[in-house]
């Protein structure tokens, strides 16, 4: 029994959770699958006074695809990985999960939960990013929806207010000519990326760039996209803007060194993985 | 559960968790802040689930949650209340060992012991999903299991037997029908 001591309640709609936020304020956290919260609790690197588990709230962990898709916050990272409903609309996202952690933490995780907790250096920001999501927000006044571009302010810190539930994440329909790709290097599978990238692209008939859209992970304290590198695809095909676009990317970012990769080689990575994803984009055509 | 932790002065938090683990329905009491794989060795007496890192790294204390894999470390007893468990106790059937058993004994899938219930649970999972696994869809699937002594070869030879003995077991089976 290594966390702290704190009190437990288990909230039965949206609007009880968000009111329970609001009166406990920044000593409550929302728990849902827990498996970026529990350890941190385990090593006292976190030690919130009430956990307010949305886990159970019924509705909150459908999926539903009409004409925009909507993925509820609490549900688990497996369901949406085996969600035909998913792989249909947006296949990077089964992809990119089957990097986050390993089974036995997909099972419980929650696909709101991997993008609440905005760690940079996890996938799925990077992901909602390249897709341009909408976060769905509740609080005790309502609802809102926050742009993926405003929602991550820094690690492990959001647009979120203290009393709001992260409820749903939206994507709008993919366009009939889009490709995407998802890399990252991680030293073990199932480590965190040392760097990650999430490209999607719009092409006209002719297979030339129209809209680009290279977001990457683990390189600062947000997911970042590298914008020089998406403008200087526009009119040439992937194949033929890959590498000036990954060498732009290299050019461009300012990633921490630590243990695990110095700066200069998360540097290079990146670049050589936005290069390599940006090939790969031109046989994952017709959708994203 | 210990009642001379200074921080954990028993309080009015406690409360009743009800699961049925490997079919028998069971219940202990559960401060929220006990981890289920703590509640299952200390409250129901079930050490086959074995606690290593206690951080979700390891992989020694999976279970299976209502059929899923789980490590039990980092998830809260209280969160489980009204599961369904299996455990490593409910492997083997009247002290005949449960054939994933057998093939880890004979193909050396194990040395000190202390992974083998997470690789067990997490083994009998991958073979109801894909019942013909790869190496490489073994290696991915039990990345989440570490195991300090057999350098995983082992391991790896044990699951594909596995997956042979369950598949004639089901052919005998199916031709009985």
């Amino acid at each position: 029994m290594k966390p702290a001591a704190f009190k437990y309640v288990r909230a039965a709609t949206v609007p009880e959770a968000a009111s329970l936020l609001a009166e406990y304020g920044d000593e409550a956290k929302v728990l849902a699958g827990g498996q970026s919260l529990i350890p941190m609790m385990s090593m006292r690197l976190a030690r919130p006074e009430v956990l307010v588990d949305i886990a159970r709230i019924p509705g909150l962990n459908e999926i539903e695809a009409n004409g925009v898709l909507t993925i509820g916050a609490t549900t688990t990272q497996s369901a949406v990985i085996r969600s035909d409903v998913v792989s249909a609309f947006a296949p990077i996202i089964g992809v990119a999960l089957g990097h986050v952690g390993h089974v036995g933490n997909r099972s419980r995780g929650t696909f709101g939960g991997t993008v609440a907790h905005a760690d940079p250096a996890s996938e799925m920001p990077a992901v909602l990013l390249a897709l341009d999501a909408e976060i769905i927000a509740t609080g005790p006044s309502g609802q809102r929806t926050i742009a993926v571009e405003d929602f991550f302010v820094t690690t492990f810190e959001t647009a979120l207010a203290d009393d709001e539930v992260l409820t749903s994440i939206r994507l709008l329909a993919p366009t009939g000519n889009a490709c995407w790709s998802f890399n990252e290097v991680a030293r073990r599978h199932g480590d965190y990326a040392l760097v990650g990238v999430a490209a999607t692209a719009e092409l006209d008939g002719a297979g030339k760039v129209t809209k680009a859209r290279i977001a990457l992970s683990g390189v600062s304290d947000t997911p970042v996209r590298v914008k020089e590198a998406e403008e200087s695809l526009i009119g040439k095909t992937l194949s033929d803007g890959a590498k000036v676009a990954g060498e732009i990317v290299s050019s461009s970012i300012d990633p921490p060194g630590d243990f695990h990769a110095t700066k200069q080689y998360r540097i290079e990575v990146a670049g050589a993985i936005v290069t390599r994803a940006l090939n790969e984009m031109a046989d994952q055509k017709g959708t994203r | 559960m210990s009642t001379n932790d200074q921080s954990a002065a028993a309080t009015a938090e406690e409360r009743i968790v009800r699961i049925t683990v490997n079919g028998t329905a069971m219940s202990g009491i559960a401060e929220p802040r006990l981890l289920l794989h703590d509640f299952l060795r200390h409250e129901l007496e079930l050490t086959g689930t074995h606690a290593g890192c206690e951080h979700g790294v390891c992989g020694a204390c999976t279970i299976r949650l209502n059929g899923e894999v789980v490590r039990s470390c980092i998830m809260f007893a209280v969160q489980a209340d009204g599961a369904s468990i299996e455990t490593v106790e409910g492997m083997a059937n009247n002290g005949v060992l449960h054939p994933i058993q057998v093939a880890f004994q004979e193909e050396h899938g194990l040395q000190c012991g202390f992974c083998t219930p997470g690789m067990l649970m997490a083994t009998q999972t991958l073979l109801e999903e894909n019942p013909d696994p790869s190496e490489d869809e073994i290696r991915e699937y039990l990345s989440g299991n570490i195991c300090r002594c057999t350098g995983y070869v082992g391991i790896v030879a044990s699951v594909k037997s596995a997956a042979k003995k369950l598949s004639v077991i089901q052919s005998n089976a199916n031709g009985k029908a």
